[in-house]
């Protein structure tokens, strides 16, 4: 194009307009192909007014014809609708393709007990790969892509400590209806004195090295009313499931960061932080936001991801 | 009848016709709406902001959420699947300016209410990172740290008021709230008690998890968990959307 030479004047018609004494525009024709295309579009405008909604009349707007869209609704009867966004999308959730393969593995799921999907490797792999996705948009903003949640604030589910439990059942209870976690605060129980023994004690439970005499007057704190520590964490210090209590016991530490301190002190001085200040957690439920079989998915991704009971 | 020439050699007169051209282009589209019967669906459920959450979306548009977050579930099956039911108009017919936003640089938020607890929202907001570690998000520490001012929250209403949005004023408009929303909304919808509801509020659900205090992160919070849940859709037949459109 940018070799067109310029055509001697007259040769084609100008707009008659002229600039700065000889400036002028020829009034050339469109091309071919770009008149044809804007004919086109024109065409395709009057079709798409006909089939589509498109103008508005009144209190309401035309329709289309012939461009109908059926789908079931609630109730069991087939409804056919004016074509709109709406419908098509309820159409597509029940009649393509991809939605009826979904709708027939969730079925499944639905009425397969946990112990066969558990123990059938093609329901296994169907579980871990729609599951996946539902955890990723669901859980794991709070727990992690992984499912190693964020200390102090969201339980690991990648280990095999639980603190509601681990049995499917407690696991499909904890998402389905969600969980409160509540620890008292006790910075107005406790003196700084107190809150040191028992700190002390509790790390001696998990089998840390500590000071003997120190940690036999955190256990009388523990076990007897002036703290109450064992109303919730028993008197062996393994919690109660009911109350989501933490193990004590054993060395997976969900609240209090023991295990990224480094001296004794640090350690104690993480254990006496959720002592003074207590814990309140919640999980929100599922039961409205996700199916019952999409719940019973997520069940059995969780119970993998760490070591179910 | 005006010469082309005339128009083109006319800078004021073409700016004039350029605008009563697009002008009409956009009345077209927008107007007819007006006066289409069904472009809002009729659902129960759908009630004005508490004068603490509406400081909370003050605040989202102060820091300028709606830049990476819409607020827009669109009726499409990918975005049920991850957001859950489509938005309604209805759900924002209270919302002055609307929060639909056509830019997703973070996820639509639309139905977040509910969906993450109190806890989570604090530490996402002080520092997105601590528990998103792919997240872009910048940190808003600030929210936590500065107290909440609402002194000036019943002019916000009454603004609010001006465009159509039923806060009450008088005993008449209360009244017709109490019918409308149930006598527990309409106080909370009361501009004269505005002071006293949002400092309960913030007090019951302590949103922040600081008792003593009334910060920006409890106004963010109270609104954040409640959008996209003040429709029951379990009380309504899936069809029933489709006779508005």
């Amino acid at each position: 194009m940018s070799e067109t030479k310029p055509k001697p004047q007259g040769a084609v018609q100008t707009t008659g307009h002229s600039w700065d004494g000889d400036l002028q525009e020829f009034n050339n024709p469109l091309p071919a192909w770009w008149l044809w295309g804007f004919y086109a579009t024109v065409l395709f405008a009057v079709i798409y007014w006909v089939l589509f909604p498109a103008w508005p009349i009144a209190g309401g707007y035309t329709t289309g014809v012939m461009n109908t869209i059926t789908f079931v609704d609630g109730s069991g009867e087939e409804r056919t609708t004016h074509w709109n966004t709406r419908s098509l999308l309820l159409k597509e959730m029940q009649q393509s393709e991809s939605a009826q393969r979904s709708r027939e593995y969730l079925e499944k799921v639905a009425a397969t007990d946990y112990q066969e999907i558990l123990s059938d490797p093609e329901m296994m792999d169907f579980t871990r790969s729609m599951a996946k996705g539902l955890f990723g948009d669901n859980c794991a903003a709070c727990h992690g892509t992984g499912g190693s949640g964020v200390i102090g604030l969201f339980p690991n589910l990648a280990d095999d400590d639980w603190l509601w439990g681990g049995t499917v059942e407690q696991i499909e209870t904890s998402i389905r209806a969600g969980r409160y976690g509540f620890m008292p605060e006790f910075r107005n129980t406790l003196n700084a004195q107190q809150l040191d023994d028992v700190a002390t004690y509790v790390l001696s439970l998990s089998g840390n090295k500590v000071d003997q005499t120190v940690a036999a007057r955190g256990e009388k704190i523990f076990q007897t009313d002036t703290g109450g520590c064992y109303y919730c964490h028993t008197e062996s210090g393994t919690g109660l499931e009911s109350q989501g209590a933490a193990n004590l016991t054993d060395q997976v530490w969900t609240v209090a960061d023991v295990n990224g301190a480094e001296t004794l002190d640090a350690q104690k001085a993480e254990v006496k932080q959720v002592i003074r200040n207590g814990v309140e957690r919640r999980m929100p439920g599922w039961s409205e936001r996700l199916t019952a079989a999409q719940i019973k998915l997520l069940t059995v991704f969780v119970h993998e991801l760490g070591g179910g009971q | 009848m005006i010469k082309h020439e005339s128009i083109e050699t006319n800078a004021g007169l073409l700016i004039a016709l350029t605008l009563i051209v697009i002008s009409i282009g956009g009345l077209v589209e927008i107007v007819p709406l007006f006066f289409i019967n069904d472009t809002v669906e009729k659902v129960e459920g759908v009630r004005p902001y508490s004068a603490l959450e509406l400081r909370g979306r003050d605040i989202y548009q102060r820091e300028g959420c709606y830049l990476c977050h819409s607020q827009m579930v669109r009726p499409f099956r990918d975005e049920m699947l991850r957001y859950g039911h489509y938005s309604l108009a209805a759900e924002s017919k209270y919302d002055h300016p609307f929060q639909w936003g056509s830019k997703r640089t973070g996820p639509d938020l639309a139905r977040v209410g509910g969906k993450y607890s109190n806890e989570w929202h604090v530490a996402h907001l002080v520092r997105p990172t601590a528990v998103v570690p792919q997240s872009v998000m910048p940190n808003y520490p600030w929210l936590l740290e500065t107290e909440l001012n609402y002194s000036d929250v019943q002019d916000r209403m009454r603004a609010l008021k001006m465009t159509g949005v039923p806060y009450s004023e008088t005993q008449q408009e209360y009244e017709a709230n109490v019918t409308t929303f149930g006598a527990d909304i309409a106080g909370r919808l009361d501009i004269l008690r505005a002071e006293e509801t949002l400092m309960q509020q913030a007090l019951t659900y302590n949103y922040d998890g600081q008792r003593a205090r009334i910060t920006e992160m409890d106004a963010l919070i109270a609104y954040l968990q409640v959008l996209g849940t003040m429709v029951d859709f379990s009380r309504y037949d899936e069809g029933y959307f489709t006779q508005f459109r």
